[in-house]
């Protein structure tokens, strides 16, 4: 297949079947049967997509043919390939959750549809080679994601959607005014054709303003300190298969682009950028992990640390070598796995248990096995215990820090590390442990029937396959080593991004 | 739903007067302002007005297809506009054109037209449905 078309496919495909599930919208069966078979397709069209830029390097696209600078173009890179990857496969695992986790009513709303339409969002951010064109599919993830959110109604949604929309529209103002600033000092807004142009821009001071203003607006979007506070306060409001994927994608995707715009464009003074990235990525893990020790709400523990480990990943593109890059890019994909899976687990405990208050859960180790055996194996990721795939993405950006004697940083991770592990514990100890609490209805024999076979097995194989991906990853940790090596690879070495992107 | 007899004989001339208008608009984008959005928005208005004099329910009967459905065939639209040119072994969205001889004058025909009925169909699907249930909601 031709280079353009694999990289337009992960864009076109949920497109595609987002139109279907809007056209077939009456038939209940037909959209989910939709969903599902758009979402394999995605993984397969995302499969040969990463195979070629695995083979062939960089590759890029010109949409419409017209010629870059002057076109849009989408690029694959390894980074941006795993990343679409990652995202194909856990979409699919949500989509799977979705069958027995979203009632008729949200359904009919077209919940498939919208979910389809971010995933579309997300790749399109992923792949677009134009910061314009950039800007528009944030827009359309900030669209799709305001649906998700709202669907449904609740008046606790409503608040968290309001709160959610609303910083995020600032974001975004933010975003289209350094956007227009940038434009108005180098005249294009493709990626590569800005780097070149800014290389031989002599005021730098301009420079690092903008890249400022570049800088607070997708650190709203990946909710980085002092920026956060939105983020644990809608993020638990939504049924669970959407806030999964909230909570696994969409952080990272702001990660994602902070990396690309950190290692390809805002080079020119890395000294002041960086060091302020550094200093926010430090931040952000004290401050999300000890947010996480207040809460006594299992989404709400999971939101507060998705904070937390967002500042491991700026700290990676802070440090700025290819080793940090490295881990940062290990982490990330990690991170999309290990925190999905927390939350699609999270949701299983809340049917089984009745509460997402720990308060209120207890006795699941005992009555569940293997719930508890799936959540340890999430939970001791993320913590980052050898031989789980977090102890990975870990060892490699603290191995970073070392290299170039960032002591403070290493330390603080390495800390944060340990607190991370005490609100997991808390997890286990309260909702997995800890004998149920006196006279809750969870205890009698019909509480356990109400959720039916077919349910906890549409709600389980996602989250198994999901830890299993966990376990693979820890045990044999060199293929997605490789994979972010040569990432951080071509991050670092920005000439092949460009000349692949500017070739006539 | 207004209880008016002049809204309604007037709803009855404007109502295919406004859908032709917004063919004419739509077609006239080709080179000059107009286009499917313009184009789109006026023919939603002809049932918009349709709605306010005879309530949402007959409006809905004379659509025929659901406003939500109009919206899947336009993204549909759309995303065929640039499948073609994927066909023809150019990248997404690359236009392509036809151009017959009518009547001594060359038609410009190409794929950029299918993108607008998409965009039709898109903006007639999403104005409707919000009017329709803001209607109904009463």
């Amino acid at each position: 297949m031709e280079n353009h078309l694999l990289l337009i496919l992960p864009i076109l495909t949920p497109l595609l079947f987002a139109a279907l599930g809007m056209i077939l919208y009456k038939s209940r069966t037909a959209q989910r049967t939709t969903a599902i078979i758009g979402s394999a397709a995605q993984v397969a069209v995302t499969v040969l997509l990463f195979r070629r830029i695995w083979e062939e390097g960089i590759i890029a696209a010109q949409m419409g043919n017209w010629p870059a600078p002057f076109g849009i173009s989408l690029v694959g890179d390894t980074f941006s390939g795993i990343m679409v990857l990652t995202v194909a496969v856990t979409s699919l695992a949500i989509f799977i959750y979705s069958l027995a986790d979203i009632d008729k009513k949200r359904e009919h709303y077209g919940y498939y549809p919208a979910l389809n339409l971010l995933v579309m969002a997300v790749n399109g951010t992923l792949l677009t080679g134009d910061i314009f064109n950039m800007f528009v599919w944030f827009e359309l993830t900030l669209i799709s994601a305001f649906v998700l959110l709202s669907i449904g109604n609740t008046r606790q949604q409503l608040e968290g959607t309001i709160k959610y929309v609303i910083i995020n529209l600032f974001s975004s103002a933010l975003f289209l005014l350094a956007v227009g600033l940038l434009y108005g000092i180098v005249g294009s807004l493709n990626m590569a054709d800005v780097a070149v142009k800014l290389e031989s821009y002599e005021n730098t001071g301009l420079i690092t303003t903008i890249s400022v203003l570049f800088m607070v607006s997708f650190g709203l979007k990946a909710a980085v300190f002092p920026l956060f506070f939105w983020l644990p306060s809608s993020y638990h409001t939504p049924p669970v298969a959407i806030s999964a994927f909230f909570a696994g994608i969409l952080t990272k995707v702001a990660i994602y682009v902070l990396a690309r715009y950190y290692t390809l464009i805002f080079v020119q003074d890395v000294g002041y950028t960086h060091t302020i990235l550094l200093w926010i990525g430090g931040l952000t893990m004290v401050i999300g992990v000890l947010g996480a020790a207040a809460q006594y709400e299992f989404r709400k523990i999971l939101s507060i640390h998705i904070v937390s480990q967002i500042g491991y990943m700026i700290m990676g593109i802070a440090l700025f070598t290819p080793m940090a890059l490295l881990g940062t890019v290990f982490f990330v994909v990690n991170q999309i796995f290990v925190k999905m899976n927390l939350f699609l687990i999270s949701g299983i405990a809340n049917r089984l248990g009745g509460s997402f208050e720990l308060k209120e859960l207890g006795g699941l180790y005992k009555n569940y096995l293997w719930l508890g055996v799936l959540f340890l194996i999430s939970a001791f990721s993320l913590a980052g215990f050898p031989p789980l795939s977090g102890f990975w993405a870990k060892f490699t950006l603290v191995y970073a820090g070392l290299e170039i004697q960032a002591w403070v940083i290493v330390g603080v991770a390495l800390g944060v590390s340990l607190l991370t592990l005490f609100s997991m514990v808390k997890i286990w100890a309260f909702a997995f442990w800890k004998a149920l609490p006196e006279g809750h209805p969870a205890d009698t024999r019909d509480y356990q029937k109400r959720i039916s076979t077919r349910d906890l097995i549409l709600l389980a194989a996602p989250v198994v396959f999901l830890a299993l991906l966990t376990v693979v990853i820890g045990v044999f940790p060199e293929y997605l080593y490789a994979v972010s090596e040569r990432a951080a690879e071509q991050l670092m070495g920005r000439t092949e991004y460009i000349e692949t992107v500017l070739q006539p | 739903m207004m209880n008016s007899i002049i809204l309604r004989t007037a709803t009855k001339l404007l109502f295919g007067l406004l859908l032709i208008f917004s063919v004419f608009l739509f077609l006239r984008g080709h080179n000059e302002p107009g286009g499917g959005f313009i184009g789109g928005l006026v023919g939603a208005t002809s049932f918009a007005l349709f709605a306010i004099a005879y309530g949402p329910a007959k409006s809905r009967e004379i659509l025929k297809l659901d406003p939500q459905v109009l919206i899947g065939l336009g993204i549909l639209f759309a995303a065929i506009s640039g499948i073609i040119s994927i066909l023809l072994g150019t990248p997404f969205m690359t236009g392509a054109w036809v151009m017959p001889e009518v009547g001594g004058s060359v038609l410009h025909l190409g794929t950029p037209i299918i993108f607008d009925i998409g965009v039709y169909l898109v903006v007639v699907g999403f104005t409707l449905g919000v009017i329709f249930s803001l209607e109904e909601e009463k």
